[in-house]
C-alpha cells in the first residue's frame, strides 16, 4: 500500500488518529528494543451487476495493526485485525514473546530516516469520497450494457464497480514517522462470446482516481473484442518463432524480471543475476526503470513499505545491469543503501523487497508497425499460468497463451491452447524491438508492445 | 477451546438476523469467525521471524430476491453486529418491512477431524526447532545445496453460522502446515525443489511425519534437476505419478463443476449432467469429510454439514457442487461446498478434497506401455478458464519416458490442455491412489485450503510446453 504524506499539520484527523496509535505502541519500547508499528484502516465497496440487477453489494470496513520487535538481533512480529485497546496490548506482548525465539541476525534492524526527500503524490481524491452510491451502481450497469451492445455474440458474466479508501501510519523507535491516505476506483466486466458450441472469454477494465476518469466505452469494447477475437481459434503447430507481446502481457513479463532483481534474493544467492552487476544482461535497447515517483504509474507512491521515500531507480541501462532493489535490511547486508523498495504484504511479518512501479523506456513504433516487420510470428494477447510455468530462480519460462498468428507483416487467424517457452536470460537478450505504445496498467509494471525472437511455441 | 456457540447466545443472534431482514429481505445470515495463527519462517540458515496473529469478526449476508447485501465488522458486540446487519440490509435494499421472527435450532456440530494436540499447547520453541531440523536435513543431502527456506504454520479457526432458516452450527478447524524450498547450484545454473505437508489436525501430525524427510525430498528434487535437460515441446503421452497430479482434475473439471459458474453459462460442463464427459475409467469425488485432509471441514461456511459428493461416475457427469444461493435457485439441497476465505468475504461454491478413485492398472505397466512421453513426478500450480475448458499446470519434477522407461530429468514448464478433451484422453488409470500436497485454491480473490489426489494415470496426448524439439 502507498501513502500520501508524512503525518503533519495538513494530515486529516483520521490519519492522525492512526499515527497516535502507532506512536503509543512505539513509546512502550523497553531499553534495547527496536519497535515498528504499522496501523491501517480501509473502507471498500464492491458492486456486482448481472443481467441489469445488483447481484451483490459489499460494504467492507477493516482495520488492523502489525508490530515488529527486534531485540539482541532477534525479530518477532504479531498482528491483529482490530484496533481495540486490549488487542493492541496483546499484539505487543506476542511480538515480544516471538522475538525471544528467532535466530540472532547481526543485520536485523529497522529503517532509519535517510534524508531522501519525499516526492509528493496526489493519492487522495475528494470527488471519489463524495461520489454517490446510486451512480456507482449506474456505472456497473452501463458497463454491462456497453459490452453487450458491442457484439451480438457477447454475454456478460458480471460487471463490477469497486473502490477502496485506505489510511495508514508508521512509527519506529529509529525515528521513522509517516502516514497518509489513498483512494481509487475500478470498473470491470467479464464477457463470454458464443458461436455454436464454442465459447470464449474476455474482460475489460478501467481505473481512475475517481469515476470521472473512467473510459467505460473502451473497457466494454475491449471486453467484447477479447472474447470474440478468439472464436474459431485453433491450436497452432509447434515451432520456434518470433512473438509480439501485447502491453498487457509485457507488464506481466516485466514483473517477473523485476523479481529477479530483488536485492534480498541476490544476498541469499537465489537471483539469476546475482554475479552480473555491470554486465550486459539484455539487448542494448532495454532500459528498465523502477519509478514509483512517476505519477502516471498506477502504483505511484511517495513512501515504501518501511516509510522511507519512494524513489526512481534505473535497474538496467541499455542492456547493462546497473542496480538491484533493496530494503533497509537487504541494503545493510549488501553494504549499500536502501533504494526505497521495502514492500508490505499485509499486517503480519517483516517487510519484503520488490519493485514498485516498473517501466521499460519505450520506442516509437506502434504495434501495427512492429508487426509489419515480421514475416512469420505470433501476437500474444493473453497468457495463462505464469505462476506455475515460470521459475524465476532457474530462469525457465513457459506459459499458456492465446493470440493471433502473424503472416507477411499482418495479423492472421486466432490461435489458443499453446505455450510459449524460453528462459528469462535468453528472452532479455532476444528482445528485438520495443513499441511506443506505453500503457499505464493497474499493476506494478506498465506495458508496451515487445518483440522477442526465437521463442518456442508448443501446440499440436 | 470454547465453542463459539457458548459465546453468542441464540437470542442475540436471532435479533441480529431479524435486523438483517428489517428491510424486507427473505434471508439473513451471520457468520462469526475467530482465527488465531502462528507461523515461523527460516531462510538462509536463520529463523528470521516468528509471527502470531488474530482475526476475529463477523460477516452479515442479506438476500432479497436476486440481490445479496454484505457487510462485515470486527466489533462483535450486539450493537456492532446489528449495525453490520442494518448495513447489509440497506445494501440489499428491498422494499417493505419484514416482520418474521427467526427461531434458531439448537446448536449443531459435525466434527470430522479429531485433534489430539492443539497447536497452542505446544511451546513455540518446539515449532522453531522443526525449522532448524529441516534446514540441517536439506543441507546434508548434497554439496550443491546453496539455500534452504522452510516455513511452519498453524491455525485454529472457530466459526459459527446462524441464518434465518433457523440453522445454528459451529466448527473448529485446526490446521498444521510445513513447507521446505531448496535451491541447488550447478554448472547449468540453479534449480529448485519444493515439498509441503498439511493436515487439518493439530501438532500430532509432526509425530507421524518427519520434517527432515520432507526436507531431504525437496533437496533431492533440486539436485536431480541440476542435470535436467530442456523439456520437450509439443503433444505427447504424459504419465502422472500418484498423489502428484490431483491439480489436473481440480483445473480440468473441478472448477467447471461449481454451480455458480455453471449457472452463468461460464462452464464447458453446463447442461451435461447424465452425459459422458470423461473416460469411463474416471470417477471423480469431492469429499469434505476426509478426516485430517487439508480440505476437510466439519461444516461449510454456510453452516451445512460437509459431505461426500460423487461428481463423475465411470465417466458420466452426475452432479455439480452447490452453495446456499445456487441450491436455492435450483430448488435442491446444498452439497457442503459453500466456503469463504474469512468473515470479510462472501461465500461461494468451492471444492474441498477433490480426487479420482483407483483404476485397475499396475503403475509400472503404465510406464512400460508408453514408448515416448513425459513422466511427471510432481506438479506445481495451475489455472483454468472454465468457460473454454483450457487449462495449464506446471510440472516441477518430471522425466522423459523412452522405450517404456523413465530416463532423464527435464526442466520445468507448463502443460496445456482442454478439460473435456484431457478427461476423455485418460487411457490408463493405476491402482495406487494417494492424496497430494496441501493446496490453496484461489477464486475471485479468495483463497481456501483444498486437497487433491489420484492414482498414477496416463493422458494419451497433452501439450508439453518446453523448448526442446
Amino acid at each position: 500500500m502507498s501513502t500520501a504524506s508524512p503525518a503533519s499539520g495538513s494530515t486529516p484527523d483520521s490519519v492522525r488518529q492512526l499515527q497516535d496509535i502507532a506512536d503509543r505502541i512505539v513509546a512502550q519500547a523497553k531499553p534495547g528494543e527496536q519497535i515498528e508499528a504499522y496501523v491501517s484502516r480501509a473502507r471498500e465497496t464492491d458492486i456486482r451487476i448481472y443481467e441489469g440487477e445488483i447481484e451483490h453489494f459489499v460494504s467492507a470496513q477493516s482495520e488492523g495493526v502489525g508490530v515488529r520487535i527486534i531485540r539482541n538481533g532477534r525479530t518477532g512480529t504479531s498482528y491483529a485485525g482490530t484496533l481495540d485497546v486490549s488487542a493492541l496490548e496483546e499484539v505487543l506482548a506476542e511480538a515480544r514473546e516471538n522475538a525471544e525465539l528467532g535466530s540472532v541476525d547481526e543485520w536485523a534492524g529497522l529503517a532509519e530516516p535517510d534524508g531522501v526527500p519525499v516526492v509528493p503524490q496526489q493519492l487522495w481524491n475528494e470527488q471519489l469520497e463524495h461520489f454517490p452510491t446510486e451512480e456507482k451502481i449506474a456505472i456497473a450497469k452501463r458497463l454491462e450494457k456497453i459490452a453487450l451492445a458491442a457484439d451480438k455474440r457477447v454475454r456478460v458474466e458480471d460487471a463490477s464497480y469497486s473502490d477502496v479508501f485506505a489510511e495508514e501510519a508508521f512509527a519506529t523507535t529509529t525515528g521513522v514517522r509517516s502516514g497518509g491516505r489513498e483512494n481509487g476506483c475500478y470498473a470491470s466486466v467479464g464477457t463470454l462470446a458464443d458461436d455454436g458450441d464454442e465459447t470464449q472469454t474476455g474482460f475489460g477494465f478501467s481505473v481512475g482516481k475517481w469515476p470521472g476518469e473512467f473510459d467505460l466505452d473502451k473497457a466494454g469494447r475491449e471486453a467484447a473484442e477479447r472474447a470474440t477475437r478468439l472464436l474459431g481459434a485453433v491450436k497452432p503447430p509447434s515451432k520456434r518463432t518470433t512473438v509480439v507481446l501485447d502491453p498487457y502481457v509485457t507488464a506481466q513479463f516485466l514483473s517477473i524480471i523485476g523479481s529477479t532483481l530483488n536485492g534480498e534474493s541476490v544476498i541469499k544467492g537465489r537471483s539469476l543475476f546475482k554475479d552480473r552487476l555491470n554486465e550486459t544482461v539484455a539487448s542494448s535497447m532495454v532500459t528498465l526503470i523502477d519509478d514509483p515517483t512517476d505519477s502516471r504509474a498506477y502504483t505511484a507512491t511517495d513512501l515504501d513499505g518501511e516509510g522511507l521515500a519512494a524513489r526512481r531507480n534505473v535497474l538496467i541501462e541499455q542492456g547493462q545491469l546497473k542496480k538491484f532493489v533493496h530494503s533497509s535490511y537487504s541494503a545493510r547486508r549488501a553494504g549499500t543503501k536502501s533504494t526505497g523498495n521495502a514492500t508490505r504484504g499485509g499486517l503480519g511479518g517483516s517487510p519484503g523487497v520488490g519493485c514498485l512501479a516498473l517501466q521499460l523506456v519505450p520506442g516509437t513504433a506502434s504495434q501495427q508497425q512492429l508487426i509489419a516487420d515480421i514475416d512469420d510470428g505470433v501476437l500474444i494477447q493473453m497468457v495463462q499460468g505464469l505462476h506455475s510455468g515460470v521459475n524465476s530462480i532457474s530462469g525457465d519460462f513457459s506459459t499458456g497463451a492465446s493470440g493471433l498468428l502473424i503472416r507477411n507483416g499482418a495479423t492472421a487467424e486466432p490461435v489458443r491452447e499453446f505455450t510459449i517457452a524460453s528462459t528469462l536470460q535468453r528472452m532479455l537478450q532476444d528482445i528485438v524491438a520495443i513499441g511506443g505504445d506505453i500503457d499505464w496498467l493497474p499493476m506494478r509494471a506498465s506495458g508496451v508492445s515487445l518483440v522477442i525472437r526465437d521463442v518456442t511455441m508448443s501446440g499440436a | 477451546m470454547v465453542d463459539l456457540t457458548s459465546e453468542f447466545d441464540s437470542d442475540t443472534l436471532a435479533r441480529v438476523l431479524d435486523a438483517g431482514r428489517s428491510m424486507g429481505a427473505d434471508f439473513s445470515e451471520v457468520f462469526i469467525e475467530d482465527k488465531r495463527s502462528v507461523s515461523a519462517g527460516l531462510d538462509d540458515g536463520k529463523v528470521e521471524q516468528v509471527t502470531s496473529g488474530r482475526n476475529r469478526g463477523a460477516g452479515i449476508r442479506v438476500v432479497a430476491g436476486d440481490t445479496t447485501g454484505f457487510a462485515h465488522t470486527a466489533d462483535l458486540s450486539e450493537r456492532g453486529l446489528i449495525e453490520a446487519a442494518q448495513a447489509a440490509a440497506a445494501a440489499a435494499r428491498s422494499g417493505g418491512g419484514g416482520t418474521k421472527k427467526v427461531a434458531l435450532s439448537s446448536p449443531r456440530r459435525h466434527p470430522v477431524n479429531v485433534v489430539r494436540v492443539l497447536p497452542g499447547s505446544v511451546p513455540k520453541s518446539d515449532k522453531v526447532a522443526l525449522l532448524m531440523r529441516a534446514d540441517d536435513a536439506a543441507r546434508g543431502v548434497h554439496g550443491s545445496i546453496v539455500q534452504v527456506s522452510a516455513g511452519y504454520a498453524d491455525s485454529v479457526r472457530r466459526i459459527l453460522v446462524a441464518n434465518s432458516d433457523g440453522v445454528l452450527a459451529s466448527d473448529e478447524q485446526v490446521r498444521s502446515l510445513f513447507r521446505v524450498s531448496v535451491v541447488a547450484d550447478g554448472d547449468l545454473g540453479m534449480q529448485t525443489g519444493y515439498e509441503s505437508m498439511g493436515h487439518t489436525i493439530g501438532y500430532e501430525v509432526f509425530e507421524h511425519n518427519d520434517v527432515g524427510d520432507l526436507a531431504v525430498a525437496a533437496a533431492r528434487q533440486a539436485v536431480t534437476k541440476l542435470r535436467a535437460r530442456p523439456a520437450p515441446s509439443g503433444a505427447m503421452p504424459v504419465v502422472i505419478k500418484c498423489g502428484s497430479g490431483g491439480v489436473l482434475f481440480h483445473e480440468a473439471c473441478g472448477h467447471g463443476l461449481e454451480a455458480d459458474l455453471v449457472a452463468k453459462g461460464a462452464s464447458v460442463y453446463r447442461n451435461r449432467v447424465g452425459e459422458l464427459v470423461a473416460s469411463p475409467l474416471v470417477t471423480l469425488v469431492d469429499d469434505g469429510t476426509m478426516t485430517a485432509e487439508w480440505g476437510a471441514i466439519g461444516i461449510d461456511d454456510e453452516g451445512h454439514d460437509s459431505q461426500r459428493n460423487v461428481l463423475i461416475q465411470d465417466g458420466i457427469l452426475t452432479d455439480y457442487m452447490w452453495d446456499y444461493l445456487r441450491a436455492r435457485n435450483d430448488n435442491r439441497s446444498q452439497s457442503g461446498n459453500g466456503r469463504r476465505q474469512s468473515y470479510a468475504d462472501l461465500p461461494m461454491v468451492r471444492m474441498t478434497n477433490t480426487f479420482v478413485m483407483n483404476g485397475d492398472s499396475d503403475p509400472d505397466d503404465i510406464v512400460k506401455n508408453t514408448d515416448r512421453g513425459v513422466y511427471v513426478a510432481k506438479l506445481g500450480g495451475g489455472s483454468v478458464d472454465t468457460a473454454t475448458g483450457d487449462f495449464v499446470f506446471g510440472m516441477t519434477e518430471a522425466y522423459l519416458i523412452e522405450n517404456g522407461e523413465i530416463t532423464e530429468p527435464i526442466r520445468e514448464g507448463n502443460l496445456i490442455g482442454n478439460g473435456p478433451q484431457v478427461l476423455a484422453d485418460i487411457d490408463m488409470l493405476g491402482n495406487d491412489f494417494a492424496m497430494g500436497n496441501p493446496g490453496t485454491c484461489g477464486k475471485d480473490g479468495q483463497g481456501v485450503p483444498v486437497g487433491d489426489g489420484q492414482p498414477t494415470l496416463r493422458v494419451k496426448s497433452l501439450t508439453v510446453g518446453g523448448t526442446a524439439a
